[in-house]
C-alpha cells in the first residue's frame, strides 16, 4: 500500500513538474544542480586516443564561477602541473618549465590534457540562464525515463557554443545528453552524463563523456568524478597566482 | 677527302665563319639552358628532399591523410626499429627519422613572465647520432649565422627571422608550447645555441630545428617519429628508382584494416613535385626541339644563300664530271665539319659560363621573399650545374641542324640542267 502511496505521490509530482515548470525554472534548476557556491572535485579523465587510453587524476579547487584552481596527479608527466582560473584569464605552470604562461587567444581552443574538452569549455562557467535563451521543443523517453527537448540560443556575444539542445531528465533535471553547435549549425560537440547521485540534496552526474565532433574518429573523453563536495571553505590563498608555483 | 673539304672551309671564311658562329652560339645557349634547368631543378628536389619530403618518405597511413594538421598522435611508433630494417633492407639509401610540430615559442623575462611569444614551425631532427649526415645534406655549417650547432637535446637552432623577432640571441632560454603525441598540453624548456639562414624562400620564417631526442622529450614522442625519410646516398634524385621503391614498399605493406601501417611517398607524391619533374624532363626535351627547327631553319636559309653565292663554283664543278651525288654529299661532309667545329666551341663555351653560373649563382632573393606560399621550398639563389651529359648534347642540334639545313638548301643542285651549265658559266 505503502509502496503504491509513494508510486502515485512521485507520478503526480513529476506531471505537475511538466505543467508547472516554466522553461526558466527548468534551466535555472539545471544549474542549481551543477553550479554551487563552492566546490571541491576529485576527477579522473579517461582520454580515449585514437590509439590508446590515457587516464589523468586532478584536484579542483572552484568557487562561483570565476575562481578555480586544477591541480594534476598523475601520470607522472602531468604530476604537479596546474591552472589557474581567475574570471577570464587561465594561466598554467608546469613543474619541467618552472614557467607560469597565461593561456589566452587560439590556445584556448587547445584541447585540455589531449581530451575532448577544450579550455574555452572549462573558462564558461557562468550560468545557462544568463547565456541562453531556452526554447521547449518537445519531450521525449530515453531509457524509460521522460525528457524535455530544449533548444538554448546564445543572447550574449562571444561563446564558444552560439546554439545548443539538450536533453534535460524530468526528475533529476540535469542535461542528460547535449548537442553542441557553433553559429553555423555545425556540430561541434556531444556530451552525456550518467550515474546520477543524490549528493548534498542535489543530483549530480559522476560520470560525464565528451565527444569533439570535428575530431574524426574521436572515441569522446570520459570525465569521472571520484569525489565532490559542494559548499565548503576554500581558503583565498590558493587562487593566488604564486600557489601555482607551490 | 674530309681533308681536302676543310681545307677549303678553313681558307673560304665566307663559306664558314657564319654557320660556326650561328652553331657556335645555339649550342652554346642549349648547354648553358640544360645546366641551368639541370641545376635549378636539382637543387630544388634536394632542398624540398631535406625539408621536408625525403627522396621517399614513410608514415603512417593516418597519418598521411592528415599530414597538414602535423598529427603526431598519429605518428610511427618503433621509430628506430623501423629505420634499422630499411637501412638493412634499402642500403642505397639512408633514412632518418623527422618529428615535425607546431606550437608557440614563449620568451620569458627576469620573472618568468612572458616577454615575446610567436609561432613555430620545428623539426626534430637526428643532428646527434654519430652516423647522421643531417647536418651535411642541411648545410647547417655553412647556414648557420651565429652561435653553434646544437650539442644536446635541449639545444635549438632559430631561423634568423624568428630570432629577430622575439628578440633572442644565442644563450637564451625559451619555451615550447604545443601538443604532446596525446594532444595533451605541454611546455618545454630549449636554450637557443645559434641562428640559421636556409636562403631558402619563406620557408624558415618561423623554423626551429632541435636534435630529435629534444622532440622526442618535448612531445613525449618516446621512439616514435612523425615520418622517416630516406635519401639516396648520391644525394641525386632519380625519380624512376624512386617511384619503383614506393610502389615495391606498398605492395609489401599494404593493409586496408590498419591504419596506422606505413606507407611510403615518392619526392614527387608530395607538394606538386611530380609536375616539376615531369616539367624538368619535359622541358629539356621541348627546348631542344624548338633550338633544333630554329638552327635547322637559319641554316638552311644559309645554304640557299651560300648555294647562290657558289652557283658558279658547283656549276664548273658539275660541268668537269662531277656527279650531283658526288657535289651533294661533299656539301654535307662540309656540313657535318662545320657543325662539329661550331660544336666543339659552343660546347667549350656553353660548359665555361655554366661552370661560372654554378660557382656565383643568379641571386633571387628579392622575388623568393616575396612568396607567401611555402608549398614548393625554392632556393633564393639559383645554380646552374655542369653534369657529363652536358658535355655530348650540344652534337645532337649542332651537327644535325647543319647537316639538315644543308640538306634542304642542297637539293637546288639536282635542279641544274647539265645542258644549260656551260652557257650559264659562259655569263
Amino acid at each position: 500500500m505503502i509502496k503504491i502511496v509513494i508510486f502515485l505521490l512521485s507520478f503526480s509530482f513529476l506531471l505537475g513538474q511538466s505543467d508547472e515548470m516554466t522553461v526558466q525554472d527548468i534551466i535555472k534548476a539545471m544549474d542549481n544542480n551543477l553550479n554551487a557556491k563552492s566546490r571541491v572535485i576529485t576527477s579522473k579523465m579517461v582520454v580515449h586516443g585514437r590509439r590508446s587510453s590515457r587516464t589523468i587524476e586532478s584536484r579542483n579547487w572552484v568557487v562561483g564561477i570565476n575562481q578555480a584552481f586544477t591541480e594534476y596527479l598523475s601520470p607522472p608527466r602531468e604530476a604537479g602541473t596546474k591552472m589557474l582560473k581567475l574570471d577570464d584569464k587561465l594561466w598554467t605552470y608546469s613543474p619541467q618549465t618552472d614557467r607560469v604562461i597565461q593561456i589566452s587567444g587560439h590556445m584556448l581552443r587547445q584541447s585540455v590534457m589531449g581530451s575532448d574538452m577544450s579550455y574555452n569549455d572549462m573558462m564558461e562557467d557562468r550560468p545557462l540562464v544568463e547565456l541562453y535563451e531556452a526554447t521547449l521543443e518537445g519531450s521525449i523517453e530515453i531509457d524509460g525515463r521522460d525528457h524535455w527537448i530544449m533548444l538554448l540560443e546564445a543572447k550574449v556575444k562571444g561563446l564558444s557554443y552560439p546554439k545548443r539542445r539538450a536533453w534535460i531528465d524530468k526528475e533529476y533535471l540535469l542535461p542528460m545528453k547535449e548537442e553542441l553547435y557553433a553559429k553555423s549549425g555545425k556540430l561541434l560537440k556531444t556530451s552525456t552524463m550518467d550515474g546520477i547521485k543524490k549528493v548534498q540534496g542535489r543530483w549530480f552526474p559522476s560520470r560525464f563523456i565528451f565527444k569533439d565532433a570535428l575530431k574524426r574518429n574521436s572515441k569522446g573523453t570520459e570525465w569521472v568524478i571520484e569525489d565532490i563536495q559542494f559548499d565548503v571553505e576554500i581558503p583565498e590563498h590558493i587562487f593566488l597566482k604564486a600557489a601555482l608555483r607551490k | 677527302m674530309i681533308k681536302f673539304l676543310t681545307k677549303g672551309i678553313l681558307r673560304d671564311r665566307s663559306r664558314s665563319l657564319f654557320p660556326v658562329i650561328v652553331v657556335t652560339l645555339t649550342v652554346a645557349m642549349i648547354v648553358l639552358f640544360q645546366g641551368f634547368i639541370t641545376g635549378i631543378m636539382n637543387s630544388m628536389f634536394l632542398d624540398s628532399a631535406v625539408v621536408s619530403t625525403g627522396h621517399v618518405k614513410i608514415m603512417t597511413k593516418a597519418y598521411h591523410e592528415e599530414n597538414q594538421l602535423l598529427p603526431n598522435d598519429l605518428a610511427l611508433l618503433d621509430a628506430e626499429k623501423l629505420v634499422r630494417e630499411l637501412n638493412q633492407e634499402h642500403p642505397d639509401y639512408f633514412w632518418t627519422p623527422r618529428i615535425t610540430f607546431g606550437g608557440l615559442l614563449d620568451v620569458p623575462d627576469e620573472n618568468g613572465e612572458t616577454q615575446a611569444q610567436g609561432p613555430v614551425y620545428a623539426l626534430g631532427i637526428d643532428f646527434l647520432s654519430p652516423d647522421s649526415r643531417q647536418i651535411e645534406i642541411w648545410k647547417l655549417e655553412r647556414r648557420l649565422v651565429t652561435g653553434r650547432l646544437p650539442e644536446n637535446a635541449n639545444e635549438v637552432l632559430l631561423g634568423t627571422k624568428l630570432a629577430g623577432r622575439l628578440g633572442l640571441s644565442s644563450g637564451e632560454t625559451v619555451t615550447l608550447i604545443g601538443s604532446t603525441m596525446y594532444n595533451a598540453f605541454t611546455t618545454y624548456n630549449f636554450t637557443v645555441v645559434g641562428t640559421f639562414k636556409l636562403n631558402l624562400g619563406p620557408v624558415d620564417r618561423h623554423m626551429m630545428l632541435v636534435d630529435i631526442s629534444g622532440a622526442r622529450q618535448a612531445l613525449d614522442m618516446e621512439n616514435a617519429a612523425s615520418e622517416i625519410l630516406g635519401y639516396t646516398n648520391s644525394l641525386y634524385y632519380e625519380d624512376q628508382a624512386a617511384v619503383a621503391l614506393r610502389t615495391e614498399y606498398n605492395i609489401n605493406h599494404n593493409d586496408s584494416t590498419d591504419i596506422f601501417s606505413p606507407i611510403m611517398m615518392a619526392l614527387r607524391d608530395a607538394n606538386q613535385m611530380g609536375t616539376m619533374v615531369d616539367f624538368s624532363n619535359a622541358a629539356m626535351a621541348i627546348i631542344l626541339v624548338i633550338f633544333l627547327v630554329i638552327v635547322m631553319i637559319v641554316l638552311w636559309n644559309m645554304g640557299l644563300m651560300n648555294g647562290l653565292r657558289r652557283y658558279g663554283e658547283i656549276g664548273m664543278r658539275l660541268a668537269i664530271g662531277e656527279s650531283k651525288g658526288q657535289v651533294y654529299r661533299s656539301m654535307i661532309v662540309e656540313s657535318v665539319i662545320i657543325g662539329f667545329i661550331g660544336t666543339v666551341i659552343g660546347t667549350a663555351m656553353g660548359l665555361g659560363i655554366t661552370y661560372y653560373m654554378q660557382e656565383v649563382g643568379l641571386d633571387y632573393s628579392a622575388a623568393m621573399e616575396s612568396l607567401s606560399s611555402t608549398d614548393i621550398i625554392m632556393s633564393n639563389v639559383f645554380y646552374a650545374q655542369v653534369t657529363p651529359d652536358l658535355y655530348f648534347i650540344g652534337f645532337i642540334p649542332g651537327v644535325l641542324a647543319t647537316v639538315l639545313g644543308t640538306m634542304m638548301a642542297g637539293r637546288a643542285i639536282y635542279k641544274r640542267e647539265m645542258a644549260q651549265l656551260f652557257k650559264e658559266l659562259e655569263t
